[in-house]
């Protein structure tokens, strides 16, 4: 029997990046592939080349055993192959069914109109096939991410694929969700659907998948059967050798002052009575689900965002921070995960960029930059964190993920930041520059500053964290000591109080 | 239904906060406050002349604002409606005066002029990926001056064409019942707006005009063909400005080449204070006409009190900050 598809030799270079190198894949029909590696091992990249998305640079494809190109998205679709994409790829002002439909809508009246009352009903049967109570007419935007994800999952399957590719499709999703969505996968399986499972998580490996293909640093590694590997074997084909089982020591800083404490922040239902504290030369991971609150309380100390209530205090002085300007003053520097959005002016050289947050100092009489002084305090930072740049008049936007994240780093310490809160610090960077950040932080840390280290990855958060803090659904559930087990953080990252009370009402009237 | 909860149901709040109706019920009450201000103010204000003036004045710019909705709903700006519009009606001067053709051949040359216009700005900024700001702008300084060059810089008049000042100035209404003698103008302006909210509302177009401004990435990774779905709406909004080509040239029994800059702001500040988002996504076409209504109200209710011509259009221009900041303040509290 050929297989249902089969990806050969398949190179792909993005500007700068190498993103893939003779990577290969296999599905057979009715089979759960599992395909994993760490972030930045080109996973995502491959399967956005089968799904249409990117264009490969080299190799084959074959769908059934014959070699196909597959030019667009449609195209794909067209073939029977559909994507959730990782990143929701929805329309916030469409509806739940006007969304899963998009591009397909049913018509009427010779094609010339669309067919409201068909659409919503094509997406009632589908959420009511996935056992999901959902009004199709309902505005996107509105739902919770995990709904959002659930409206992903309908409009794939909408689709009737063949074969179905799920990019991390439980990173929001709570376990009564990931039952269903596993109930889901069940039943395409059984209809003979090849599905390509892309996840972090081990337990749900063992769960669904039949075998396993690990990918690192854009090649292929190796394809071994989900059910009889031990886990270890996994984990050591995605970073490349063995993990040795010590753990990272962290210093003991219990005697060290309080730098940061927050008590009782609030707004709404993203932030629900939050209160911790971080002393000096601490690294505290702020751990959680996606939607659970983390960014929502950085930027809520930062100031970016409002407050309803909460204090803020900073060695022991109560700070009001009702603007990032307050917060900064304060000795507070916050990275936000979207570099390009919020952190970097991409368009500006490097030296602006370090400068950005403290050009007062660099103000002359008249209100003159002294360029020569920047450019000496950049070309300093350059040195001491080593950024590779070729100079400091290069810019922000040529430079490698890795050193832009570098780039920020020295604006926050110019500024002399004595707490840092880094949101996604890794996020984007390729696996050899990930641990000169993390040797970065260890070494502001030791220089007594105060950080917290936002990450969706559990093996950073462990790795970087002397204390770890979880939150689910804008609510702290709990404080783990550093070199806590990823089970003990996942149990209270999925500690919903609400759950029980947003199912009660459903049980009653189904 | 009762099995849904509170979460997913599209209650009466829910249902007006997503849908842009509140915005809408804003700058609707915001016309009804104006036209009781202004005819307690003066007696002369809700004479059915007036009204019907009020209506006529707003004919053109309403069309016009209609094609810019369409556009800012996918995310787009249309800074080139204005200058389109008048070469829409020089290409009517060409065809009826120049070359003494019958009418319908010039009012279909008219529309098709916006048409290809439009097919142009679409093509420029889905294929060449050049900023609609950018695009449109360059389009606006286009057309202007391919109208004057073609029309010899001289306006160019209708009056071999006898019925071309009845497509604005003539009443079909009134002609059946005389009693409401309602400009053809403001028929048409009425006829373009059911026209372009039944497009939005029912028809594919109109699903992916919205689906572009929500989230065109979304949209392309659906499978849609994006491009040409965009070009397709510069493609309507061109030809629409070319009704508003129609309705002005009849109006003056001419087509000036040296008149439209200007008009465009104008639209775009109608469709603004009608509540649609200059983000995208969003938007009615009824909003834009409510918004239309506001500013030739206040232009005319402003005139009738005797407020210098300079003054009505600071009014006005507080009016747009006033109505973006409702729309702000809205989305705050919710």
């Amino acid at each position: 029997m050929s297989a249902l598809v089969e990806m050969v030799d398949i190179d792909k270079s993005f500007p700068g990046v190498r993103a893939l190198n003779k990577a290969k894949f296999e599905l057979l029909a009715g089979e759960v592939h599992a395909l994993m590696g760490e972030n930045g091992a080109g996973k995502s990249t491959l399967m956005k080349i089968l799904s249409g998305v990117y264009q490969r640079d080299a190799g084959s494809i074959l769908l059934d055993g014959q070699a196909v190109d597959i030019a667009s998205p449609r195209q794909a679709q067209d073939m029977g192959i559909g994507i959730i994409h990782q990143e929701l790829a929805l329309m916030r002002d469409l509806t739940a069914a006007q969304n899963i439909f998009i591009g397909r809508e049913p018509r009427r009246m010779g094609g010339l109109l669309l067919d409201e009352a068909a659409l919503n009903a094509q997406a009632a049967t589908i959420f009511a096939s996935m056992n999901l109570k959902l009004d199709p007419r309902v505005q996107v935007g509105g739902l919770t991410i995990a709904r959002q994800q659930m409206v992903e999952i309908a409009k794939a399957l909408s689709y009737k694929s063949r074969v179905l590719i799920m990019d991390e499709p439980t990173a929001a999703l709570n376990d009564a969700e990931i039952n269903e969505l596993f109930a889901i996968i069940g039943r395409l399986k059984a209809e003979g659907v090849g599905i390509v499972y892309i996840s972090h998580k081990m337990d749900e490996l063992k769960r669904i998948a039949d075998r396993v293909t690990v990918m690192r640093d854009g090649e292929y590694v190796g394809t071994v059967p989900a059910a009889t590997t031990p886990i270890e074997t996994i984990i050591s084909m995605m970073v490349g050798r063995t993990l040795s089982n010590e753990t990272p020591a962290f210093p003991d800083v219990s005697a060290a002052p309080v730098a940061l404490d927050v008590r009782g922040l609030r707004r709404g239902r993203e932030i629900r009575d939050v209160s911790f504290s971080v002393r000096k030369g601490e690294i505290l991971g702020l751990a959680g689900l996606m939607g659970a609150g983390r960014t929502e309380v950085a930027r809520a100390i930062f100031g970016a965002d409002p407050i309803e209530a909460g204090e803020v205090f900073v060695n022991g002085e109560q700070v009001r921070i009702s603007a990032p300007q307050d917060a900064v003053r304060a000795g507070i520097g916050y990275l936000s995960e979207d570099r390009k959005h919020f952190g970097l002016a991409t368009g500006l050289d490097v030296r602006n960029n370090i400068a950005l947050a403290s050009l007062s100092r660099f103000t002359g009489p008249a209100g003159v930059l002294r360029e020569s002084a920047m450019r000496d305090t950049a070309q300093g930072y350059i040195r001491q964190l080593a950024i590779k740049t070729p100079s400091d008049s290069q810019e922000a936007r040529l430079l490698s993920g890795g050193n832009q994240q570098k780039v920020v780093i020295a604006k926050w310490l110019l500024r002399d930041c004595e707490v840092l809160i880094f949101d996604e610090p890794t996020r984007g960077i390729d696996v050899g520059a990930k641990s000169e950040i993390y040797k970065l932080l260890n070494a502001l840390a030791a220089q007594g500053r105060a950080i917290i280290v936002i990450s969706s990855e559990l093996p950073e958060i462990l790795r970087l964290s002397h204390r770890i803090a979880v939150m689910c659904e804008g609510r702290l559930t709990g404080f783990l000591p550093g070199g806590a087990s990823q089970e003990d953080i996942m149990r209270l990252a999925t500690m919903r109080p609400s759950a029980v009370a947003e199912t009660e009402p459903n049980r009653k009237t189904a | 239904m009762d099995s849904i909860s509170t979460e997913t149901k599209p209650g009466l709040i829910a249902g007006i906060r997503t849908s842009g109706a509140f915005h809408k019920l804003l700058a609707f009450s915001g016309l009804i406050a104006l036209l009781v201000v202004f005819s307690l103010a003066s007696p002369n204000f809700m004479q059915t002349q007036n009204v019907l003036a009020i209506l006529q004045a707003t004919s053109v710019n309403g069309v016009l604002a209609i094609a810019a909705t369409l556009v800012i709903i996918t995310g787009g700006i249309d800074l080139s409606v204005g200058t389109l519009m008048t070469f829409c009606a020089v290409i009517a001067g060409v065809i009826l005066t120049f070359l003494g053709l019958p009418l319908p051949l010039g009012v279909l040359g008219a529309i098709l002029a916006g048409t290809a216009a439009g097919l142009v700005s679409g093509t420029i900024i889905a294929k060449l990926k050049v900023p609609p700001f950018i695009a449109t702008l360059g389009m606006m300084l286009i057309l202007k001056g391919l109208s004057l060059v073609i029309s010899g810089t001289r306006p160019i008049y209708f009056n071999d064409t006898p019925g071309f000042t009845q497509i604005a100035q003539g009443s079909l209404i009134g002609s059946i019942i005389p009693a409401l003698p309602v400009p053809n103008g403001v028929l048409i302006l009425f006829l373009v707006a059911a026209v372009i909210s039944f497009i939005l509302g029912k028809t594919a177009l109109g699903r992916y005009t919205f689906a572009l401004g929500s989230n065109e990435e979304a949209v392309r990774l659906s499978g849609v063909n994006v491009d040409r779905w965009k070009i397709a709406v510069y493609a309507l909004a061109g030809s629409v400005c070319g009704v508003a080509g129609l309705l002005i040239a009849s109006r003056l029994n001419s087509a000036q080449p040296a008149l439209g800059q200007g008009y465009e702001l104008d639209a775009i500040a109608a469709v603004v204070i009608g509540g649609t988002s200059l983000s995208g996504g969003r938007g009615t076409v009824l909003g834009t006409l409510i918004g239309a209504l506001i500013i030739s109200v206040l232009a005319n209710g402003l005139r009738i009190l005797s407020v210098a011509q300079e003054w009505q259009t600071v009014v006005t221009g507080c009016i747009i900050i006033l109505a973006v900041y409702a729309d702000i303040l809205r989305r705050r509290n919710l």
